[in-house]
């Protein structure tokens, strides 16, 4: 993996993260941005947990034929005159994009928003060779300017203010007027929509990724509210797709199913501005559209999660719903997670991609509220999955010695209810004395994690067992 | 052993399955062939002039512009004042749409020029495959007739859509795109349109007019 | 503090309810378990509780499996007597109704008697509304009270209504929404010791809106999520009182709030 993680640095991270108080502020607008506009959305269409079941089932069925879903879009893109490329991993994507973009004589590149391309960390590897590739995504241009990675799936810039990115601007943009006013978003807006325009012309190949790829068509789709994915698609001559496996669906129909939800669950849109089904290359009858169409998919560990429990998560469309919800999410944001996806489907999805060894924090660092699970237009049972890493932790001797050996002694007594009740007993009749004058402690040994940030709330004393058998032996039914 | 052969022989030993079999093969097959349907909302099931208002009210949600003319010779008009009203110079880029070609531009003072956008126009007007009402979208599909560029490059976009076009759902349209191409194929681009270019990028702030139209306003032909 | 009246003789038409006091109430605030008591004896129910320790929660979502399963035999030998089992915690009820069948995929047996056991657990206010139909409680509370949603309850057992009808039947009380009442208040069990910093900010957040309802009592219906929020608000120095919705609906709040000291206390 050449994208850099430092998900194993996560507890780090997440305490930066914490004390910044800029960060802190930016994160705000994610709990207003997005929630109730999804919550009004689903209200608004009587229909929307059907079609949540429905999508569901889609993405079931697709993933289990998926080979053979595959196999059928491949034919039909090359029947639409396309070419379909397939990488192992990420090495052999970026090989298949560099030699793309170097036989149409690439200098410079423009790219949609695709979170596949930050997974195999592309930019970095055109750049190495001699190819500019330009984000063109308003969130994304902002983060590569910073040589940052996105902070959100859909909002790559949520972590930022506007302030920020004036100063961004303000450095990279040169050519323009140093004394230009902009205090304003709608003038940071306008300055990228100008200076990024003419990248747009410029550009020889355009890179997207794609949300969904039909089978029934060889079709790939993508969903912005921009046009900047199709910017980047229909004016170079070359139109490269970047998808992983599992954007695969069979039908118009069934991505029309998919669709109603995605934008929902996303930023509460009916549908996003544009939804562009583009096939094959431009044809004889076009005036516009790019000349030479390829796919390029890619596995990178995830036919290894089918038949698994983790096929489940094979299943997600990238709306961050999750995310949008999730209160971890909000307290440290996504660079936290420390690698390319954040989040509640991030710490599911990436232990998977770069092994729980590394990512072994992120489905640990989850108070299992279930609100992710909650508002999934898939259904995928995110809290469920990242339990079951955590089980594949344990198996594995992954989890923290003293975890483990706290876990052992509790289980210990637990397991034991007679010897439970006289300890229990014991160590409360204690702790309930040491505490009867405040009815709390601020500091107690082993616990410094509680006490840390909160009192701990002294026990009455008695135990309920003690004093039902005290009050209760021989008199109730 | 190749990439591709690689990929799929890893899915099919985590599936359990080694792509011969009939009944997946069958099931497959029958799903490519039939293209069920799944969940309609209601909403959009209605007909008529309801159907209109409903596409019309959508449309507006979406923040882009709506406007209603008898038939198609009064298109030219209604754009021209379109235009005007937004303080926008006549001028007007389209395709060779036919549609749009037998309309009386003559009759303004719009100086009209066709084919496809190099990046610099303020206007432009795109005829649509249909329209939907459920979520208030524009159905286009590429072709000489209706560049795609049109409908990303210039500030303000104009799509004309026919009424009789306007579907009640994306299923719809699937179908007349199925019969216009074929089951299976495509046009190179369709692109669903559902209101004017916009980012929420800095700061959550929702601005419109990010890469594509600023402005996006709709001509519904009633005739 | 005392019961309010002797247990009623079993009849056998009232339901016999095991009583699942979870680890937490067992050990920390007893109180509850006895309000619950009382709740489920005017309910008409007779209640019995076991000998009992721990769902196995804890050892769940450490991802130890086998320590689970040894618990939940264990839960499921202990209360497969009785016709209802109750627990006033959606967490440790949501555990058994949601989360043991799953743990014994392998065991048809187990399995079966699993799935027996989570039919018939419920979460204490779930029971008395969904289950007995119970629309009112005998009991006075004066002032105003806002109400925190524990996760578990709320997404998996959809406690929200339940406990929030029988408050409405309390006399002197009112409810106040505080904002995000259905958000987590950042406990999540080992959570809140391993990734401290994280929980902090998030019961940090929870305290902010607790206090910006202006009640001056929060009630929840999980001791884990109540201790939280409890030592969170003591330790900022914010006056609020702390309690278990099942006091209150039994009208027995004469114990201390959780974390408030014992001088303070009418005995």
């Amino acid at each position: 993996m050449t994208v850099h993680s430092t998900s194993p640095q996560f507890k780090q991270n997440a305490a930066r993260a914490l004390n910044d108080s800029q960060l802190q502020k930016a994160l705000g607008n994610v709990k207003q941005g997005f929630i109730d506009k999804r919550q009004m959305a689903a209200d608004k269409l009587p229909e929307f947990e059907a079609l949540r079941d429905s999508a569901r089932d889609i993405k079931n069925h697709t993933l289990e034929h998926l080979d053979l879903y595959l196999e059928a879009y491949e034919e039909k893109v090359k029947a639409s005159g396309g070419h379909v490329h397939f990488a192992r991993d990420a090495a052999e994507a970026r090989d298949i994009i560099l030699k793309i973009c170097r036989e149409t004589g690439a200098k410079t590149v423009t790219k949609g928003k695709s979170m596949i391309s930050e997974e195999i960390g592309i930019n970095h590897h055109l750049e190495a060779n001699g190819i500019t590739p330009v984000e063109t995504d308003l969130g994304e241009y902002i983060i590569q300017l910073r040589n940052e990675l996105p902070s959100h799936i859909i909002a790559p810039a949520v972590h930022l203010n506007a302030t920020q990115v004036e100063e961004d601007f303000r450095r990279v943009h040169t050519h323009l007027d140093a004394k230009r006013d902009l205090s304003e978003p709608v003038q940071l807006l306008t300055e990228a929509r100008a200076v990024l325009r003419e990248r747009f012309l410029a550009a020889d190949v355009g890179i997207t990724g794609a949300n969904f790829l039909v089978a029934e068509t060889g079709t790939s789709i993508i969903v912005t509210n921009e046009g900047n994915g199709d910017l980047t698609q229909i004016l170079p001559k070359t139109h490269i797709v970047l998808a992983s496996i599992e954007k695969l669906v069979p039908t118009l129909e069934d991505v029309s199913q998919l669709l109603r939800v995605l934008a929902r669950s996303a930023t509460g849109q009916e549908l996003s501005v544009y939804t562009t089904f583009s096939t094959g290359p431009r044809r004889s009858t076009d005036a516009d559209g790019p000349e030479n169409y390829h796919v390029v998919i890619l596995d990178n560990g995830r036919s290894s999660m089918l038949g698994t429990a983790f096929e489940e998560m094979l299943r997600c469309i990238r709306c961050g719903a999750c995310m949008n919800h999730c209160p971890v999410y909000h307290a440290v944001g996504g660079h936290a997670y420390g690698w390319v996806y954040p989040g509640p489907m991030g710490a599911v999805l990436t232990p998977s991609l770069i092994g729980v060894d590394k990512a072994g924090h992120l489905p640990n660092a989850s108070t299992f509220c279930g609100r992710c699970e909650s508002v999934c237009p898939v259904r995928i049972p995110l809290p469920k999955l990242m339990r079951h890493w955590r089980e594949r932790e344990f198996e594995r001797h992954l989890t923290p010695a003293t975890v483990r050996s706290g876990l052992q002694l509790w289980g210990f007594f637990a397991k034991r209810p007679d010897l439970y009740r006289f300890a229990t007993r014991a160590a409360m009749g204690v702790l309930g004395f040491a505490g009867r004058q405040r009815g709390r402690f601020s500091w107690l040994p082993m616990a410094k994690g509680w006490t840390q940030y909160r009192d701990f709330p002294a026990p009455q004393g008695e135990t309920f067992q003690q004093r039902w058998k005290r009050e209760r032996n021989g008199r109730a039914a | 052993m190749s990439a591709r052969d690689d990929v799929f022989g890893n899915i099919r030993r985590s599936l359990g399955v080694n792509g011969t079999e009939t009944i997946r093969r069958q099931m497959v097959q029958d799903r490519l062939e039939r293209s069920p349907k799944g969940v309609i909302p209601q909403r959009g099931q209605v007909s008529g002039e309801e159907r209109i208002a409903l596409f019309r009210t959508m449309v507006e949600t979406s923040l882009a512009t709506v406007t209603e003319v008898a038939s198609s010779a009064e298109v030219p008009q209604s754009i021209a004042l379109f235009l005007r009203n937004h303080n926008l110079p006549a001028t007007l880029r389209m395709g060779d749409d036919p549609r749009l070609n037998a309309m009386p531009w003559q009759d303004t003072t719009l100086e009209v020029a066709h084919g496809p956008s190099e990046g610099r126009d303020l206007n432009a007007v795109s005829h649509a495959f249909g329209g939907i009402a459920e979520s208030g979208t524009l159905a286009m599909v590429s072709s000489a007739d209706n560049p795609s560029t049109l409908n990303f490059l210039p500030d303000n976009h104009i799509i004309v859509v026919s009424a009789k076009d306007i579907a009640s759902d994306y299923e719809s349209v699937w179908n007349r795109v199925r019969f216009a191409y074929g089951k299976g194929s495509m046009p190179r681009t369709v692109n669903w349109i559902t209101g004017p270019s916009r980012s929420g990028d800095i700061e959550q702030t929702l601005l419109l007019g990010a890469h594509g139209p600023r402005r996006l306003h709709v001509v519904v032909v009633r005739e | 503090m005392s019961m309010s009246a002797a247990p009623s003789p079993a009849r056998p038409e009232k339901p016999r309810v095991g009583l699942f006091v979870t680890c937490l109430v067992d050990l920390m605030r007893p109180s509850v378990g006895f309000a619950a008591v009382k709740l489920l004896e005017n309910a008409g129910c007779v209640v019995h509780a076991p000998v009992q320790t721990c769902c196995g929660q804890p050892a769940y979502n450490s991802g130890d499996r086998g320590t689970t399963r040894d618990l939940a035999m264990q839960m499921i030998e202990a209360f497969q007597g009785y016709d209802y089992v109750v627990a006033p915690s959606g967490s440790c009820a949501g555990m058994i109704k949601a989360h043991y069948p799953e743990l014994f995929e392998e065991d048809p047996n187990w399995r079966a008697r699993a799935d027996v056991l989570a039919a018939k657990t419920y979460e204490l206010t779930s029971f008395l509304v969904d289950v007995l139909g119970i629309t009112k409680v005998n009991a006075t509370f004066d002032g105003a009270v806002t109400y925190h949603d524990s996760c578990s309850g709320l997404r998996e057992l959809k406690v929200k209504t339940q406990p929030r009808r029988l408050l409405a039947s309390v006399e002197g009380l009112t409810l106040v929404e505080m904002q995000d009442s259905d958000v987590c208040c950042g406990f999540g069990g080992t959570f809140a010791v391993k990734y401290s910093d994280i929980s902090g900010a998030i019961v940090e957040a929870k305290a902010k809106n607790i206090e910006d309802s202006h009640a001056p009592t929060i009630l929840a219906g999980d001791l884990g999520c109540l201790m939280n929020m409890a030592g969170k608000l003591s330790r900022d120095g914010r006056p609020i009182q702390v309690r278990h919705v099942a006091e209150v609906l039994a009208g027995m709040t004469d114990e201390p709030p959780i974390g408030a000291a014992k001088a303070n206390a009418i005995k």
